[in-house]
């Protein structure tokens, strides 16, 4: 880095340092005359929000720590200390948890836009993985985080996160037990969370570093999604995006000052403010919004997976590698994929219809002989949603990386986009809330039900009744959350053709500006 | 589904968890209060009635361990007045130069005392319930000051078929409708000295002014800057727009 030829500063301190440590050609490399697309647009802004929001996190994140104590007895009291009397200690907090969600905001914008404009495909694939890291960090860190105020929801919030991974079969507890320094969520946790609350931030910086390195290797995607051509399709970084994007973060700042400013505590939960107490658990445990569509494809598998369902998935996925993903040669051909598809399809189904049914006693469908527990399901598949970014790259190989010249592809994006705010909304709803039901049987028992009461009813006389509820709502969303990964995206990338892309950066942005001339 | 996990956690605590009563209750209906909007603000009159409030009729169950006496100033009381009310309280200090622990009026310095010794003896008192303290009531409720108003005027007569537990009151707004606390407030309870109204309805209102202080005491202050910062940020949003432009109308 920075070791080639250089050339000469006026000023003759910086030629003193340059000359043995070349930084201000670095900088001047790579943000000062750093070829950049002259065709961004706003959601290219969001990288350099995120950057602020991880300083901004860091800083007032420092300044707390000067004044909070990790200590059961003493934490809730510490942080209520900084709201009230430690000198401009509210407003430190007020940025430090709201900017908690705002950083949150910001990545999930960036995010979505290396999505819908295909940032992620060769050859940028590692500096998007590189960004799933960080984002894997980035929830780590703020999970952790949200614990050190000890209240209701982080005394509750950890247990019942923290108790995911004793569903990891055969070192789950002692994993457990190791995350809560003893048999519960108590002094030791708050102890060793506070001190890894204070150093993930600067892992997540040194991965920024990488996430930045890698970009100015590979340069930055843009709207088209075509690489610039030539100088014609560029722009020397400044003045040209510094000022875009201090533009674009000031607008942005506006938007996180009215919550920090004005309503602080609209993005928390009121529990919060109640002190951590063992004895009492909260009626409804929710944990930050930016969680909630990953807590809702936990919640979403309520059932064991047999040895039959295991059987069903592994042909079904044998399927999908050879009829969705492999392009050819297929060994396998279409009766065989027919026979494939329904034999697993079937056992799959069969599998969780006996789960649901443990008084048939079917052999090999007892609840507790499953190999994968329920809980362990929702474990796999939460942390398996997010592997499917890592994998992204693979899965979507389409060579137009743009969805403005992908019509289908665009469509499912922003369906998977929708799909992941209604994941959000199930994951803070209670798993056993009803949004529709109907009652088939005799009238008065279904009146009776309905008002909740418990009616006398004749065996044999028993209504069925038939619901929607917000499990089934997460299920189906979880199902189209995997879908769209592992065999929208490769099927798009197989057989949508695309729009015919611009010859280059320069003449797409000449043809707009004549255009909205005429 | 994550009931299993809850059981589970409560076994590994060594205790089953005390579900809190969760029931429904209707969502309290919204007042407007001085204290709402960009440029909300304390009513001064009305805290120093809440105050009075919750020394002469809550402060006999609930703590505010969050609050000092040096914090009355905000409710525009003078440094004599804040003296006199403070050392009408007996607060314990020590040890002394002989290790003896001794007590003393107290100071505009010290926290409100609390009416338990601890939360043993507070249960102990008040047939097994804790009252929760204070000082964040009305942050720790959803919709608080709302809430806290519909609460303090929400006992009535229970309806007909509705299940009131022994020893327990019956309160439209309470989750679950069965409370603990006795209706506390009634109208004449306390007697003002300024010529407002004595009913439970006034009482509850400047309640909800002096529990919203406590909970929130740099309020004003964060809504002022709230307004000084936002206006900057958009003016030099205005500024850093108008030089983008510039710089990038000069390309072709």
């Amino acid at each position: 880095m920075g070791s080639g030829p250089r050339e000469e500063f006026d000023n003759p301190v910086v030629e003193w340092i340059d000359s043995r440590l070349p930084i201000f050609t670095v900088l001047n490399k790579e943000y000062g005359v750093f070829p950049t697309p002259r065709n961004f647009n706003y959601f290219w802004n969001f990288g350099a929000i995120s950057m602020f929001m991880l300083v901004t996190m860091i800083l007032t994140g420092i300044f707390l720590a000067m004044h909070y104590t990790a200590d059961t007895k003493l934490a809730f009291d510490s942080v209520e200390r900084i709201t009230r009397d430690v000198n401009g200690g509210w407003l430190l907090r007020n940025i430090h948890m709201n900017g908690a969600s705002f950083f949150f905001i910001a990545v999930y914008i960036h995010m979505f836009r290396g999505l819908y404009y295909g940032s992620y495909k060769r050859p940028r694939e590692l500096l998007w993985i590189l960004g799933v890291i960080i984002f894997l960090l980035m929830m780590a860190t703020a999970f952790i985080g949200y614990v050190l105020p000890w209240g209701q929801m982080s005394l509750w919030g950890a247990t019942v996160i923290t108790n995911l991974f004793s569903a990891i079969p055969f070192v789950g507890e002692s994993i457990v037990q190791l995350l809560w320094g003893g048999f519960a969520v108590d002094n030791p946790t708050l102890t060793r969370f506070f001190a890894l609350h204070y150093l993930l931030p600067f892992v997540i910086f040194a991965v920024v570093f990488l996430h930045v390195w890698a970009l100015h290797v590979t340069g930055s995607n843009n709207p088209l999604g075509i690489e610039p051509k030539g100088p014609q399709d560029t722009l020397p970084f400044n003045p040209y995006y510094t000022y875009k994007d201090i533009f674009g973060l000031l607008v942005f700042m506006v938007v996180y000052a009215a919550f920090v400013f004005y309503m602080p505590d609209a993005l928390g939960h009121p529990d919060n403010y109640i002190p951590a107490n063992p004895l009492v658990t909260p009626a409804h445990i929710v944990p930050e919004w930016y969680f909630l569509p990953f807590y809702a494809i936990l919640r979403a598998v309520t059932f064991n997976i047999n040895l039959y369902m295991i059987a069903g998935l592994a042909l079904l996925f044998v399927f999908i590698v050879e009829f969705v993903w492999r392009h050819n040669p297929k060994t396998l051909n279409k009766g065989q994929g027919a026979l494939l598809l329904i034999i697993g399809g079937g056992l799959a189904l069969f599998g969780i219809v006996c789960d649901a049914n443990q008084g048939w006693e079917i052999p090999l469908t007892a609840a507790e002989s499953a190999p994968i527990s329920a809980k362990l399901g929702g474990v796999l598949a939460m942390f398996g949603s997010i592997f499917m970014l890592v994998i992204l790259p693979w899965l979507d190989n389409h060579p137009i990386r743009s969805a403005r010249f992908r019509p289908y592809f665009r469509i499912f994006v922003i369906l998977f986009t929708a799909s992941m705010f209604i994941l959000g909304y199930a994951g803070s709803q209670a798993a056993d809330k009803v949004y529709w039901s109907t009652c088939m049987g005799e009238a008065s028992v279904c009146e009776a039900i309905a008002h909740g009461h418990n009616a006398h009813v004749e065996a044999g006389h028993e209504p069925t009744v038939i619901e929607f509820n917000n499990t089934m709502l997460a299920q189906a969303f979880t199902g189209f959350y995997f879908f769209f990964f592992l065999i929208a995206l490769p099927l798009l990338s197989r057989f949508e053709k695309g729009r015919e892309l611009p010859l280059s950066i320069h003449q797409a942005v000449l043809d707009k500006k004549h255009k909205a001339g005429a | 589904m994550y009931g299993r996990y809850l059981l589970l956690a409560g076994l590994l605590i060594g205790f089953s968890p005390v579900a809190q009563a969760a029931g429904d209750a209707p969502k309290p209906p919204t007042h407007e209060w001085s204290f709402n909007g960009p440029f909300g603000y304390y009513d001064k009159a009305a805290m120093q009635r809440g105050y009075k409030i919750y020394r002469e009729v809550c402060a006999s169950c609930h703590s505010m361990k969050h609050m000092y006496f040096r914090n009355l100033e905000a409710l525009g009381y003078n440094e004599n007045q804040i003296k006199n009310i403070a050392s009408e309280y007996s607060v314990q200090d020590g040890p002394d130069d002989e290790g003896e622990m001794f007590d003393r009026p107290a100071k505009p310095s010290d926290g409100f005392p609390a009416p338990f010794a601890n939360d043993k003896a507070a249960a102990y008192a008040n047939d097994g319930a804790v009252p929760p303290d204070l000082s964040l009531i009305t942050k720790a409720r959803m919709n608080g000051p709302d809430y806290l108003y519909a609460l303090m005027t929400g006992y009535q007569e229970p309806p007909h078929g509705a299940d009131v537990v022994e020893g327990k009151h019956w309160n439209k707004y309470f989750p679950g409708h069965n409370i603990s606390m006795a209706p506390p407030l009634s109208d004449d309870l306390i007697a003002y000295e300024d010529g407002s109204a004595q009913t439970v309805e006034q009482y509850s209102k400047d309640l909800v002014q002096f529990m919203m202080y406590a909970a929130d005491p740099h309020m004003e202050a964060r809504k002022k800057a709230g307004f000084r910062v936002i206006l900057f940020l958009l003016v030099f949003a205005g500024i850093m727009y108008a030089v983008k432009k510039k710089i990038w109308a000069e390309l072709h």
